[in-house]
């Protein structure tokens, strides 16, 4: 039976709250990178990111591609969660926009599959978009995977990221779950009470209400929230705890990360 | 919409984050500002509340289901800035943490929706709605239209990104470093896909949740609403002010003296030929090493010709003829036309406050 809007809402909205919770869990695991300290593993992981997007050779791209795979093999990261989070999706997505650049892209004709002409140049371009997409997903899920996301937030002040935004994500990130349990629970109990089908209008019209409820319970939440700021002496400023340590060992991964990124950047001129 | 990593060359990536500064920083200054104390957990629990709703599954008409930014309902709601804000932290967590969309492509993403999907929907729902009374039905179609253009604006935004890659990024061989298809693919392959799914679940859901806050909750309506009661927000920040908007100002004029750039670039814009290029020896080389090594036509082709004198632009190739610098021809060029952009926009709100409601 073909699942409706109600359905497809809720599953999408319990497939968040999942990948969430089990991020979170990973994260905390005891693997290689996830004992590197954050402010290293952001820097790294953006600085390799950078080097995928700045490198015109496929072998380049490749070999990152096989040193993320081996950092998350010693992450304890499972290969199956991310072929199903990572790169089953960016397969899809990407594959379906690069494919048809095997045929259209002008060039030297290499195949011909019946009456279309598959071109070198058509072929490269495909795997460049593909091998890219791949490998920037598979380097960010490492990041969240192994460090839990209030850390990620406190190694972007290092950055020089605005408090205030630090901040914002971080509570951002918070009232989602906050949001989406309250979400969960209106989608729920409108399908508990449904009998029948809906005409298209009326599910229009009963989603555009979902919205709406939510948008006004969400507005209350942040005078709830901002009262409740107040109150414990919150005057606009935003202070957060720094505590991390660098030890030697996340200097040699520092090292390690950004010499492996200009390497990449080097030989993929 | 969301870009993902690997789409964008750094270039581009880089150029977007500069554009999506001053915005940024524009926002976060007049919201501070304007809001104080409540600007964090407004703007934290509205990004929250937009990133839900990009999970939504609604209905549309024809029988499919689509996902809606929300860009058009926060701009109504929240005004242009806060709006900027709460979709831009949305896009970054969704990026870093639920990887929809790239890091390297978090300026790009933010542009498009977040910067050019607020301010499109603000200026159509308020261009629209004008000064009608909070339960017109004529703000529900603002609304609509406001959700509509919004979501469209910003994926040909994005269009025009994908589609400049390939006429600036390839390797040696000719094959497109980054997206792959040109303009005149990637402009119709993103805009039909919006103007038929995604725009109509942004109308949906913007028409829909203006016509429920209506008739549940009028006071959220009034803080984009000239002419009525401040709303439970208070006085949230409108796009007007000189202090406040100083540093888009700044970035256009550097923008704007930055212009003469374009004149480093090698050979000559594809497809911007004039007749005269078909006969031109160097044009020529220029558009075939342009055109995959494919030689253009000996002569204009006939239409071309025709139509090239139907107009003759005041300055033809950015070039006023009293200037004898081709640099400062092309300033003249950028100050003269924002100059009109700007008068033209002068002009229309000018009209829009004398209306009456």
């Amino acid at each position: 039976m073909r699942r409706g809007f109600i359905e497809r809402t809720l599953s999408s909205l319990l497939a968040t709250s999942q990948y969430a919770a089990t991020a979170e869990q990973m994260a905390l695991a005891g693997g290689v990178l996830q004992r590197v300290d954050p402010r290293v593993k952001v820097a790294g992981i953006f600085g390799l990111v950078f080097a995928v997007a700045a490198s015109r050779e496929l072998r380049v791209i490749g070999s990152v591609f096989i040193l993320a795979v081996m950092l998350a093999l010693f992450s304890r990261i499972r290969m199956g969660r991310l072929a199903t989070w990572v790169w089953t999706p960016v397969l899809f997505f990407t594959g379906t926009i690069a494919l048809p650049a095997v045929f259209l892209t002008p060039g030297r004709p290499i195949a011909a599959l019946g009456p279309l002409l598959v071109t070198l140049q058509g072929l490269r371009s495909a795997a460049f978009l593909l091998s890219r997409a791949e490998t920037a997903a598979t380097l960010s899920a490492l990041l969240v995977l192994t460090t839990p996301w209030p850390w990620v937030l406190k190694a972007l002040r290092t950055f020089r990221c605005p408090m205030v935004l630090v901040a914002i994500l971080g509570m951002t990130y918070r009232y989602i779950f906050v949001i989406l349990q309250t979400a969960f629970e209106m989608l729920e109990s409108r399908k508990s009470r449904t009998v029948g089908v809906f005409a298209p209008a009326e599910r229009r019209r009963l989603a555009a209400s979902a919205v709406g409820v939510l948008l006004s319970k969400s507005l209350q939440l942040s005078g709830d929230v901002h009262l409740a700021m107040q109150s414990r002496g919150f005057r606009g400023e935003v202070h957060v705890m720094q505590d991390f340590r660098a030890e030697l060992s996340d200097w040699y991964w520092l090292a390690g990360f950004l010499g492996v990124a200009a390497a990449a950047i080097w030989y993929g001129k | 919409m969301h870009i993902p990593d690997g789409y964008l060359s750094p270039a581009t990536c880089a150029a977007l984050y500069a554009g999506s500064a001053p915005f940024w920083y524009t926002a976060l200054r007049r919201l501070k500002r304007a809001m104080n104390t409540r600007m964090v957990p407004l703007l934290s629990v509205f990004a929250a509340f937009s990133f839900i709703i990009m999970m939504f599954n609604l209905p549309l008409p024809g029988g499919t289901t689509g996902h809606a930014v929300g860009v058009g309902i926060a701009a109504i709601v929240l005004g242009p800035w806060a709006s900027i804000l709460a979709i831009s932290i949305a896009l970054v967590i969704q990026a870093i943490f639920f990887g929809d969309g790239g890091i390297t492509a978090i300026g790009a993403n933010c542009f498009n929706m977040a910067i050019v999907g607020s301010l499109t929907a603000y200026v159509i729902y308020r261009a629209i709605s004008g000064r009608s009374p909070i339960e017109s039905p004529r703000r529900v179609v603002a609304a609509a239209l406001a959700g509509y253009l919004a979501i469209n604006l910003s994926a040909l935004f994005a269009a025009i990104e994908f589609g400049i890659q390939p006429l600036l990024y390839h390797d040696a061989s000719g094959a497109p470093l980054y997206a792959p298809y040109p303009l005149h693919i990637a402009i119709p392959a993103m805009m039909i896909g919006h103007l038929t799914v995604a725009g109509l679940a942004e109308m949906v859901v913007s028409a829909g949740v203006v016509a429920y806050l209506q008739r549940a909750e009028p006071s959220l309506l009034r803080n984009t609403a000239p002419g009525t009661v401040a709303g439970e927000l208070g006085a949230l920040p409108a796009v007007s002010g000189w202090s406040t908007t100083r540093p888009l100002w700044i970035a256009l004029a550097i923008l704007m003296v930055l212009t003469p750039l374009g004149i480093l670039a090698a050979g000559s814009a594809w497809g911007e030929w004039s007749p005269d290029d078909f006969t031109n020896q160097a044009s020529r080389s220029q558009m075939a090493a342009a055109s995959d090594s494919h030689l253009p036509p000996a002569q204009a082709p006939a239409g071309l010709q025709r139509l090239a004198s139907f107009w003759t632009a005041p300055m033809p190739r950015y070039a006023p003829p009293f200037l004898k610098s081709e640099i400062f021809g092309y300033m003249l060029s950028a100050v003269s036309g924002t100059g009109l952009i700007i008068l033209v926009f002068l002009l229309a709100g000018w009209i829009s406050n004398r209306r009456p409601g």
